[in-house]
């Protein structure tokens, strides 16, 4: 149902790697290493400032890619993948947007279940891509059926 | 300190439980991340999704589990890090965090990793690369 979805991109969002973001995440995940959040730590470290964790780019602004009509309920989140070319800097600018990567279809003792790749990306204000996060998304015969009435 | 570059083919980084998963954890990262799925939070959204409780977010579990390579830096850092989410996590349940050394270069360091609940079940499993400065 979004085989024809493959390929469609929402337009970039400017992000900023908010300081007080990236702290409260890093607490909500149990991480409350200095190098997140204390200035200090930051400056003596080999980046010369503080660092997100690999998990943050959850909270960026990916855009909405036109077209792509997700159900509200009933999403399995299957896999999840993050690539980096380095770690994200607290403070900097990311240009953020997301692609549809793949939709395939499997029988299993569930029924039919379709298979969403989400790829969000995030690039610098050079246009150099420093991360992706790729998401897996698992939606069931039912759900699928509700939606195509 | 230890540095990451002595761990060998088959070791593991030091294992971390973490304590009982509550409620306001889950409110906490909800919050942080902005993912307000009420199936994570409130008890009659997650039955009427068919749940027997409110389940932790998968990201929860998954940015937990990056914390064992936090330590470590100064020597590299994430570059590839992978998982499935293969069981549910619920209120109170107790996860292990683990990584143990796969495969080793003088570039990278692969590690299996995954945070298995109390009854040994592994709910996160997956892979992550460190890579290692020069």
């Amino acid at each position: 149902m979004y085989q024809n979805d493959i390929g469609k991109r929402s337009a970039k969002v400017k992000n900023v790697v908010e300081r007080g973001a990236v702290k409260k995440f890093a607490e909500a995940v149990g991480d409350p290493n200095p190098i997140y959040w204390d200035e200090e730590t930051g400056k003596r470290s080999r980046y010369g400032r503080n660092i997100a964790p690999p998990t943050f780019p959850r909270v960026f602004d990916y855009g909405v890619i036109e077209g792509l009509t997700l159900p509200s309920k009933g999403l399995i989140h299957g896999e999840q993948r993050f690539h980096y070319e380095r770690p994200l800097f607290v403070g900097e600018e990311l240009y953020c947007y997301a692609e549809v990567k793949d939709y395939y279809e499997k029988q299993s003792s569930m029924g039919l279940l379709g298979f969403l790749v989400i790829a969000n990306n995030g690039e610098d204000a050079d246009g150099n891509l420093i991360f992706t996060s790729t998401s897996t998304i698992i939606i069931n015969e039912a759900v699928r059926k509700a939606m195509s009435v | 300190m230890t540095t990451i570059r002595e761990w060998q083919v088959g070791q593991s980084l030091p294992d971390v439980t973490l304590a009982p998963v509550s409620r306001l954890d889950l409110i906490k990262y909800a919050g942080a991340s902005g993912d307000y799925n009420p199936i994570h939070t409130i008890d009659e959204e997650a039955k009427k999704a068919g749940l027997p409780g409110i389940i932790a977010h998968g990201m929860w579990t998954m940015g937990n589990l990056a914390k064992l390579f936090t330590p470590y830096y100064e020597e590299g850092f994430v570059q590839d890090y992978f998982v499935r989410f293969q069981s549910m996590v619920f209120l109170n349940d107790v996860i292990t965090l683990k990584a143990t050394v796969k495969e080793k270069d003088d570039k990278a360091i692969r590690f299996a990793v995954a945070a298995v609940n109390q009854h040994g079940k592994e709910v996160v499993k997956g892979e992550a690369v460190f890579l290692l400065y020069e």
